[in-house]
């Protein structure tokens, strides 16, 4: 097999290279590409319709505006979809289509929140969604272009760490630090706002696979038996230690309850997996709890959002501000969106704060009903699935390992936003991938699509070929 | 590594199963308890999507819904402005409370049960679906008498028909435009809203109904009255010894009648004439005789203790049991803790002149929907038979003799024989008192039964005020 991968270049028709009674025939990628062109012109069709229908029921009209933007942005896509017949042929199909189709819908729904608040121009969250998305697009495309092999990453893993921590604490440099709605987590770029948390946790996924892959032998072998658990050495004990206190940090510091629990989450999935202890898990998950219960004791606002959680319709908190006002109005959109929902653009999502962001799941909830909730969440679990279908397929560890740390996120993410909307968990302020307004969430959602595009593409570019004695 | 990621697929599989349970929960199960929560705007957003059905009395609109260009579609109108506010209540961007607005908005809206059809055939046919109206049992003309008779004073006038226990009148002042409520404007609604609630005369409270009652003095008289001719040891000619003070038993706290004198000359009073001379110290007596157990049971048999859907609940009448006899003495003439709502005391007299049969009030004469068919309509119901025919007959002698020879004498009607009792009660030292009047007419086949109460008086007594407000009401129902 070695003989094979080490002499380029193989071309499948390529028979005399060799010998001529053996003929080498590697997958073709052109099937595959087709496919995606073929969900992309469907997811394509479906977000503009959103777009559209959106437009007409809050507007009775359509408005060129954002349509055109919105189709730029589509013919941008398809673009990249024509640039990946290049740098990624067998890539997987499904990725950058529900990409595509999340992303459309969330501008559909921004774009009627827009028109029900009477914002206009670049006044209009869904004027500006667009042009991200489309800056989000370009910057996978650049990650796609420029890292060719995804091994690369692994030897940038101390970097990737240092980013990480470099962009968590941007947002407490002088001038242009900023605080947005009590959370200390956002960067001023002078033209827009930034979340470097966001583009925080592909870093640390990076780092963390990179640093898992040559640590995990130390971290899985030695061990005491306690309980039926192999607990960790005392000296094992520091990366999960450090991994704690930054999460912790976040949460007081930057007043970031949601990134922490991602943070740590990410943290603890990808250490399992790398090491197959569970007292791993077990440990994370004590103090977390721990770490979570001295925070809401010690800290308002945890406290605060645990007791929203639990009293959301005691009527003191509802009338109190900043209290359960926002959680039981998403509540209230839901109920009333039902089973089919309101119809795009027929409901009042826009009585509830932050419904094009925080709340996004709630307004499309409200607009869609639990009919297109249940689609939404079964696009994210098939995103979410290719990761993990990486994880099982991959040859490399380290492609492995950040193929479901990737997955994982965007599905812990996924569930902290909207299980925090519907009550399973306390309420944190996060963003829905690709669905929520909000620039650097966009950014780094696309470029974890393109990661893993990079990735499913060198997992499929394995010479799994098939030799035919002829 | 394989095992490890078969169990976070199952973990990540387990999140988006609570995810699908949650959304389910929310929108399915509980979609109706979220919906019918009153911080709910969606909701109001939704009521206002329907041409809501009008409130009419006597075929004109008190309410209807005029289409806008807003988001609410349409504005609700109350043309009248306060006469009927305590009728109609409000409709509003705001949630409310109380009159018809919101006890029949299940009707009005189009949305209640009986209207299912309706609604499914306007789906149907892509017609906009419309409410049902509810025409009243009010009389306009003696609504407005009875706004006019109240004059300035704080208070409420309630009218019934003895027969079929339909309201005639129910007028309750300080009154408030209900058109101020039902502006678009949320802010606007909160303020003006604020406003009548923060006016010491509270606007908002239903007199006739509702509120903090008030104690009914002599009118309670029929009441104690009715339970000694029911209990069959007593007649119109019983008598009681008739000193000009007496001290309530275990006291030295000396009780007087009114003018501070004895009843009618004499040395004993029969029930008739103290009614007539509405006197206390023989009520005190007959009180105590009677004992609390047994006025409390005639009490309730009028309806003291009940809450009356008329459709909006009334607030029930209290006769509580008395701890000493000295207090039950007291409520002999309706004092002690004795409460009572002007509906109260005006089915007190409707029952006497409706023969000893009670009807059970409402305010509502039919529900038609949009295709004119009939969704309900007033079918009298007795309520209770508190006192027999013969007995009825008796305590009408007896009223219009307070009318016609005693202290009632202010509710004289020319060429019509009228049957009242006044009432002037204390509501502790130094507090104003509660003036009250109760009555029917004509004695003979009576057409109106009515309750008049002056709340804050310092100065008058029942029969000088509230007498000849109730005599405008019951002229304004002979008129028709």
């Amino acid at each position: 097999m070695s003989a094979v991968t080490a002499s380029p270049p193989i071309d499948a028709n390529a028979g005399p290279a060799f010998t001529g009674s053996i003929r080498i025939r590697l997958r073709t990628p052109s099937r595959r590409r087709n496919l995606e062109l073929g969900l992309l012109l469907f997811a394509i069709a479906i977000g503009l319709s959103a777009l559209v229908l959106a437009e007409l029921g809050a507007l009775g009209r359509v408005e060129p505006g954002v349509l055109g933007l919105a189709i730029g942005l589509s013919v941008l896509i398809l673009a990249v979809h024509g640039a990946m017949r290049v740098v990624a042929p067998d890539a997987d199909p499904f990725l950058v289509p529900i990409a595509t189709l999340l992303n459309l819908i969330g501008i559909a729904e921004i774009t009627r929140l827009d028109i029900a608040n009477g914002l206009t121009g670049w006044d209009a969250f869904g004027v500006r969604q667009v042009v991200w998305s489309a800056m989000a697009v370009l910057a996978a495309a650049a990650v796609l272009i420029v890292i060719r092999n995804h091994r690369v990453l692994q030897r940038y893993r101390y970097v990737a760490g240092f980013v990480a921590i470099a962009l968590l604490v941007l947002p407490f440099l002088p001038v242009i630090g900023l605080s947005v709605n009590g959370a200390r987590a956002w960067v001023n770029l002078g033209v827009a706002s930034f979340q470097p948390g966001e583009i925080a946790k592909i870093a640390l996924a990076v780092f963390f696979a990179g640093y898992l892959v040559t640590a995990r032998d130390s971290l899985s072998i030695v061990g005491r038996r306690i309980l039926g658990f192999t607990f960790p050495r005392v000296r094992d004990l520091g990366p999960i230690l450090i991994v704690w206190v930054l999460s912790m940090a976040v949460i007081v510091f930057q007043r970031d309850l949601g990134s922490g629990l991602l943070y740590f989450g990410l943290f603890l999935v990808m250490i399992y997996v790398a090491t197959g202890r569970p007292s791993w898990v077990v440990l994370g998950a004590v103090l977390f709890v721990g770490g979570a219960w001295i925070a809401a004791r010690s800290l308002e606002y945890v406290g605060g959002r645990f007791y929203s959680w639990l009293n959301t319709f005691d009527s003191d908190l509802y009338d109190q501000g900043g209290g359960s006002f926002q959680l039981a109005n998403g509540l209230f959109g839901l109920a009333d969106g039902g089973l089919p929902g309101t119809g795009l653009g027929r409901g009042n999502p826009d009585i509830t704060p932050l419904a094009e962001s925080d709340f996004i799941i709630a307004s499309l909830g409200e607009e869609l009903g639990l009919i297109g909730l249940f689609a939404i969440f079964v696009l994210y679990m098939v995103f979410v699935s290719r990761g993990f279908h990486l994880a099982f397929a991959g040859q490399d560890d380290f492609g492995r390992l950040l193929g479901v740390g990737l997955g994982f996120v965007v599905a812990l993410q996924v569930f902290i936003v909207a299980g925090g909307v519907t009550r399973v968990i306390p309420l944190t302020g996060l963003t829905t991938p690709f669905l929520a307004a909000g620039g650097s969430s966009l950014v780094a959602n696309w470029v974890i699509v393109a990661l893993l595009v990079r990735l499913s593409d060198s997992v499929r570019a394995q010479p799994r070929l098939v030799i035919d004695s002829a | 590594m394989n095992t490890q990621l078969r169990r976070v697929s199952t973990f990540v599989l387990l999140m988006f199963l609570a995810l699908f349970v949650s959304t389910t929960v929310i929108q399915f199960f509980q979609q109706g308890n979220l919906q019918a929560d009153g911080r709910n705007a969606r909701s109001i957003y939704a009521s206002f999507q329907t041409e809501r059905g009008q409130i009419l009395v006597d075929g004109q609109p008190i309410a209807y819904s005029e289409p806008v260009d807003d988001r609410y579609n349409y504005q609700r109108v109350y043309p009248a402005g306060p006469i009927y506010s305590t009728v109609t209540g409000y409709f509003s961007v705001q949630p409310s409370a109380g009159g018809l607005e919101s006890e029949l908005n299940s009707f009005l809206t189009g949305n209640s049960d009986a209207q299912f059809l309706d609604r499914l055939n306007a789906i149907l046919t892509g017609r906009d679906p419309q409410g049902a109206s509810v025409e009243l049992t009010i009389d306009p003309v003696v609504q407005q008498a009875a706004w006019d008779a109240l004059g300035d004073n704080t208070g409420a006038v309630v009218a019934i028909d003895p027969k079929t226990g339909a309201i005639l009148a129910l007028v309750s002042k300080p009154s408030y435009d209900p058109n101020s409520l039902a502006v678009h404007d949320p802010d606007q609604v909160q303020s003006s809203y604020e406003a009548l609630l923060a006016d010491p005369g509270d606007p908002l409270i239903d007199r006739g109904i509702a509120g903090d009652l008030n104690p009914p003095g002599s009118t309670f008289k029929l009441v104690v009255a009715a339970a000694a001719l029911e209990s069959g040891q007593y007649t119109p000619d019983s008598t009681f010894p008739n000193p000009t003070s007496i001290d309530l038993p275990g006291t030295t706290t000396p009780i007087t009648n009114s003018a501070d004198s004895n009843c009618g000359g004499g040395g004993e009073a029969s029930i008739a004439t103290a009614l007539r001379l509405s006197c206390n110290i023989p009520f005190a007596q007959l009180a105590g005789a009677l004992g609390d157990d047994v006025i409390r049971e005639q009490a309730e048999e009028f309806g003291f203790g009940s809450s009356f859907d008329i459709p909006m609940p009334s607030e029930p009448s209290q006769y509580p049991p008395t701890e000493s006899e000295a207090e039950t003495w007291l409520t002999g003439f309706g004092q002690a803790s004795v409460r009572a709502s002007p509906l109260q005391m005006a089915m007190v007299s409707a029952a006497i002149a409706n023969g000893g049969t009670l009807m059970q009030p409402t305010l509502v004469e039919s529900i038609v929907a949009p295709d004119l068919s009939v969704l309900e309509s007033l079918e009298p119901q007795v309520y209770s038979t508190p006192l027999s025919a013969q007995n009825a007959a008796l305590m009408t002698q007896m009223m219009v003799a307070g009318v016609s020879n005693g202290v009632a004498n202010n509710a004289r009607i020319s060429g019509v024989e009228v049957a009242g009792k006044t009432g002037t009660a204390e509501n502790g030292q130094g507090e104003p008192y509660t003036l009250w009047f109760t009555g029917f007419a004509p004695a003979n086949d009576p057409r109106v039964a009515v309750a008049v109460v002056l709340e804050d008086r310092r100065t008058g007594f029942g029969n000088l005020l509230a007498a000849p407000i109730a005599r405008s009401v019951m002229e304004a129902v002979l008129s028709r």
